[in-house]
């Protein structure tokens, strides 16, 4: 287990390097001059060299680089060329709001689909899951931000029970205060997710159902609840650990087409921003974070699914 | 390809719509299997609705004539009716024949990503998997870094990069969905390496092309049609995305994404026939195509049943 790990956190430090490279490179691949977009094209070429030497852009590529990389060790993302504000301060802003849109709407979609995975695994081929079958389905070809726009036509156009635009407050608190505002985001989030969770639920659960561990079960004289409880929904879970674990780019990323339809301030939205405005700090620091998240999810779920099921024992090679 | 809008792309879905039910033929009966498919409901479904659209959208224009380049802003947004029988747009276009012409670019799009897509990822995973060692090492590396990138930052970099064309946004979503594909071909050429039949073909003394071509390619084609069928869904469902989101292609390039992006403005005048009738034949198009891949995945081969 440890050789294991060791390995794996190695591989995850080459990719972590490998984001970073690649996407400096494609950066700097990017035709027109940061200083003229910035400054304006009444720029002085005084004051367009002071600011190409305040951020470093007059020196060779590889020079950059390399400071760039010095600079993210001492943890220093740099300064938002727009904002004129730390990176690091923009995240800090930016993540929180995130985490808890993301959160919220994952643990809600779990909520509802684990145990909608179960009732279709269990009632296979039934009226009930040939009906769930088919609007999950039709959900999950839904492009994420078609279903938040039909979202907004029922909720916000036809009934004005919510409101189409994100809260106005932008700590969690506040945003709290503001269901109406709220919810849109939330329920849209969540729709999405229930499509691809419960299709995964249940699958995982069928397979589940025809392993001899359950005739036994049964056999013994367990009563179902506790047979679908204990045996069938615990071993169930295990493929939906490892979709949590590749999800969580999504949880930085991912809703940006969410944040971009109902003007959410998240990271989704800085980094449209960004990338749009040639704001390179930015960029360069959110796919790094995004990067690392990415790293971590996948060994985070490889390690949850060797501690969860002990048939899995892993074994340096 | 890990979707443009944050969710699992279609390539990566769970297990078929019935599977788990659904017995499927060995890998070596592929005579069978496509029995098999013809018979399933899933298939039939899918190939008629991707049929009805292709045809709608190709032969659609010859028999129902309307001007989609010039701009009429006199009948701007106008309900159905006579003329128009699914009403105009913002711009004074026929929405039926705007249909039309979006789809032809929508499902150009997918097949040509598609195509791209399935050449690339396969020639790499191949290349990786039957040189083994270091340069698989790196060459796999290389894939997880690029995976580790968030597809939309990505996607948003090249395409302020590249001037937005019909070639660059192609050559854009291919870079992005190519990753999944070779993954996929170098697992089955790792293990079909070991194959009894491979060592007595090597045995024998085939050289690595005539192993890949004639001993391998054919045991992984299932594996490469159910994601080339699902890459055509995510690259429409992507492109829509962007147009969405206003990095698409400019006017007069037409597509249903770019139909929506513009019907989505009037929601709050109730201009219906500017959002469903483009939303329901994009979402009608990726269920087809899923509906195949899912088909595919079934009768085709069991061990495509994810457990």
């Amino acid at each position: 287990m440890t050789s294991y790990l060791i390995r794996r956190v190695g591989q995850a430090i080459a990719v972590v390097i490998g984001v970073m490279i690649v996407t400096f490179i494609l950066i700097h691949l990017q035709p027109g001059d940061v200083a003229r977009s910035v400054l304006g094209f009444r720029a002085t070429a005084a004051r367009i060299s002071i600011f190409d030497a305040t951020y470093g852009l007059n020196h060779p590529l590889w020079r950059q680089f390399t400071d760039y990389v010095t600079q993210v060790f001492h943890g220093n993302l740099g300064t938002s060329m727009y904002q004129q504000q730390p990176v690091t301060s923009l995240f800090a802003d930016r993540l929180p709001r995130d985490l808890f849109l993301l959160g919220t709407s994952t643990a809600l979609a779990l909520l509802v689909s684990l145990p909608l995975g179960v009732y279709q695994a269990v009632r296979r081929g039934g009226m009930g899951d040939n009906v769930l079958t088919g609007v999950t389905f039709t959900l999950y070809a839904m492009p994420a931000f078609w279903v938040a726009v039909m979202l907004v036509a029922a909720f916000a156009v036809q009934t004005h029970v919510f409101l189409p635009e994100a809260p106005s407050a932008t700590s969690i608190g506040g945003m709290l205060a503001q269901p109406r505002e709220l919810a849109l985001p939330i329920i849209t989030l969540v729709v999405i997710q229930i499509a691809g969770f419960s299709r995964y639920m249940r699958s995982s659960v069928i397979d589940t159902l025809a392993q001899d561990y359950l005739r036994v079960a049964r056999a013994k004289g367990l009563p179902e609840r506790l047979v679908l409880f204990r045996h069938v929904l615990r071993n169930s879970l295990l493929p939906i650990i490892t979709i949590l674990g590749l999800s969580v780019p999504g949880l930085v990323t991912g809703a940006v087409v969410v944040e971009y339809v109902f003007n959410y301030k998240g990271m989704g939205d800085l980094i449209v921003t960004a990338a749009i405005a040639k704001d390179y700090p930015i960029v360069l620091g959110s796919t790094l974070l995004v990067g690392i998240a990415t790293v971590l999810g996948n060994l985070a779920a490889d390690i949850a699914y060797g501690i969860l099921d002990p048939r899995v024992r892993y074994v340096s090679s | 390809m890990s979707a443009v809008d944050g969710r699992p792309a279609l390539a990566d879905r769970p297990g078929a719509l019935d599977a788990g039910e659904v017995a499927g033929g060995s890998g070596s009966a592929r005579w069978l299997g496509l029995g098999e498919f013809a018979r399933n409901w899933q298939a039939r479904a899918g190939f008629a609705l991707v049929l009805l659209i292709v045809v709608f959208c190709v032969l659609g224009p010859l028999v129902y004539h309307s001007n989609q380049t010039a701009t009429n802003l006199n009948v701007k947004d106008l309900p159905p009716g006579a003329g128009h029988p699914l009403g105009t747009d913002d711009f004074g276009f026929d929405v039926l024949g705007r249909l039309m012409v979006g789809g032809q670019s929508s499902l150009e799009l997918g097949f040509a990503v598609a195509a791209l897509t399935t050449v690339v990822g396969t020639l790499y995973g191949a290349i990786a998997g039957i040189s083994g060692g270091i340069v698989d090492g790196v060459m796999m590396r290389a894939l997880d870094t690029l995976l580790a990138i968030p597809s939309l930052v990505f996607l948003l970099i090249v395409v302020t990069l590249f001037p937005p064309n019909l070639l660059s946004i192609i050559l854009v979503l291919s870079l992005l969905s190519w990753l999944g594909i070779a993954r996929l071909v170098r697992g089955e050429v790792l293990s079909l390496r070991t194959r009894d039949f491979v060592l007595a073909a090597k045995t024998m003394g085939s050289g690595t092309g005539r192993l890949m071509w004639r001993h391998m390619m054919p045991n992984a084609l299932s594996v490469i049609i159910v994601n080339a069928t699902f890459s055509i869904a995510d690259a429409i469902t992507a492109m829509a995305t962007l147009s969405f989101l206003g990095l698409g292609m400019p006017p007069p390039y037409a597509d249903w994404g770019q139909m929506l992006n513009n019907g989505v403005d009037n929601l709050f005048n109730g201009y219906w026939w500017e959002i469903y009738p483009p939303a329901i034949l994009l979402v009608l198009t990726i269920i087809g195509f899923s509906l195949i891949g899912d088909a595919v995945r079934d009768s085709l081969d069991v061990r495509l049943r994810r457990r």
